[in-house]
């Protein structure tokens, strides 16, 4: 594997996205927006903006990054770019990893923004240490992007890859501890709830924890990230049936 | 023991079948092709050229026989930067310029900035090299395609209809390249379902129903059918063998 293939195809995408200003302006300013009017809409409870806010911040990037990327890989597998690289000295795993790069530096930029708004404009509580949010959006991003890439492959079009965000996106939301705290939830639903990729995001983003607890969240996000590339990897076929 | 010369063959095919949704898309599919040959890949749509291209790219399951490009099996990790592929709708990112579309090519297959200029002059892009590609016209979208088939001069270059919405000047100007391409010894195999420009080829593989019907020369073709014009030709020769 070639670190340079992974670089120059991270460069191309962020090229795309250059190209595409009104994408950037939705993918920085949506989720900023939104916690904007969570802060507004909860602006009588403060305790309650404090205590979902955080968690925002780090479902986000998952949704936003697997969204993004299911789209543009099913668009290189259906105008021919990725069989066209399938039949180049490109291995599935540069292909994957330019891509997980790219929007995870997204990702990083997206939350470096709606953190920093949260925290000053929008009046959330400060308790975190900033890095430790950042390491969390990267994560989620990078969560994001990976499954998106696995999932594309079971996409036929545009339009299934947009349905995945309902089966795939929304149990988690459910789940992960932002509509009911995990440990309130009945015991099969919490053994589910602990293993799910959104809800160490949420675990690891809560303010006032362990460094331990942090870390061990942080490393359950990495595994995921791990495996659903492997898993995008090999969903690449160089040959088709 | 003696050792084997290399073979001249650049592709070579061998009861090659391919069935695809319990479909036969290439039934039995045997020939040759010598290195520096042009070949005219021809048929109506739906006969299999695509196809039989993309077995040639390895990029397509085959269900049975053989079929070896520059003898090694199509397909084969070294085969990756020896075959310059162009696909039948252009395979380039539409929202890049023509000049990022080529740097980034250029990069997966480890060539210098000096390559990406020198097929962007091949293709008459040069003017446009700063536009994006979704802003250009459907055929210079299909000469930035073929751009990319271009990188790094590739022995052997399959084109799936690389000259269909081209006006007749820059159809001419494309055949000419592509017998240059072949006078200098590159392999280039040109599908179409049109005959404009088959005089040209030193060879004719006319493929009908997954089937090889013809393999000939532009002459014979002619004589064969006793046609005046090669469209005539092909629709004798398609009808015919209805």
């Amino acid at each position: 594997m070639s670190m340079r293939r992974t670089f120059l195809t991270t460069r191309r995408i962020v090229q795309q996205l250059r190209h595409d200003p009104r994408t950037v302006a939705l993918l920085m300013l949506v989720p900023s927006a939104l916690v904007g009017l969570l802060a507004w809409s909860l602006q009588k409870s403060p305790g309650s903006f404090n205590a979902v806010g955080p968690k925002l911040l780090g479902v986000f990037p998952l949704i936003v990054m697997f969204l993004v990327t299911s789209v543009t890989t099913l668009r290189e597998r259906s105008v021919g770019t990725l069989e066209r690289l399938l039949t180049l000295p490109l291995t599935k795993a540069e292909f994957v990893d330019g891509y997980a790069l790219a929007f995870g530096l997204v990702a990083v930029a997206q939350s470096a923004l709606v953190s920093t708004l949260s925290y000053t404009w929008f009046g959330l509580a400060h308790h975190g240490v900033p890095w430790r949010i950042s390491v969390v959006a990267l994560c989620a991003g990078l969560l994001g992007t990976a499954f998106g890439l696995a999932l594309s492959a079971l996409a036929h079009s545009e339009f299934q890859a947009v349905q995945f965000m309902p089966a795939f996106i929304l149990p988690q939301l459910l789940l992960c501890g932002l509509v009911v705290p995990v440990n309130e939830l009945p015991t099969a639903l919490r053994y589910v709830a602990d293993v799910l990729p959104m809800t160490a995001a949420v675990h690891a983003i809560a303010p006032l924890q362990s460094s331990e607890y942090y870390l061990g969240q942080v490393a359950i996000m990495v595994a995921y990230i791990i495996a659903a590339l492997a898993v995008g990897a090999a969903t690449l076929r160089r040959t088709t049936k | 023991m003696t050792v084997n010369p290399p073979l001249p063959w650049a592709l070579a095919a061998e009861d090659l079948r391919v069935v695809r949704h319990k479909n036969e898309i290439l039934k039995s599919i045997s020939f040759t092709v010598k290195r520096g040959e042009l070949v005219g890949l021809l048929g109506p749509s739906g006969s299999g050229k695509s196809t039989l291209m993309r077995s040639i790219l390895g990029v397509q399951a085959i269900t049975g026989g053989t079929i070896k490009a520059l003898g090694e099996r199509a397909g084969a990790p070294s085969l990756r930067n020896r075959i310059g592929y162009m696909a039948q709708s252009p395979a380039v990112y539409f929202d890049l310029t023509i000049e990022e579309n080529l740097v980034y090519f250029a990069g997966v297959l480890e060539l210098s900035r000096s390559e990406v200029s020198r097929v962007i002059d091949q293709v008459e892009l040069a003017a446009l090299a700063n536009r994006i590609v979704s802003s250009l016209s459907g055929g210079e979208q299909i000469r930035v395609s073929l751009a990319i088939a271009l990188l790094g001069s590739p022995p052997v270059l399959m084109l799936d209809e690389p000259t269909v919405g081209l006006d007749p000047l820059l159809r001419r100007d494309l055949w000419r390249t592509f017998e240059g391409l072949a006078d200098r010894g590159t392999t280039v195999v040109v599908s179409s379902h049109v005959l404009d420009g088959a005089a040209r080829c030193g060879r004719i593989l006319l493929l009908r129903n997954g089937e090889l019907l013809f393999d000939t020369t532009p002459g014979e073709l002619l004589s064969a059918t006793g046609a005046a014009t090669y469209d005539e030709a092909f629709i004798r020769l398609i009808e015919g063998a209805r």
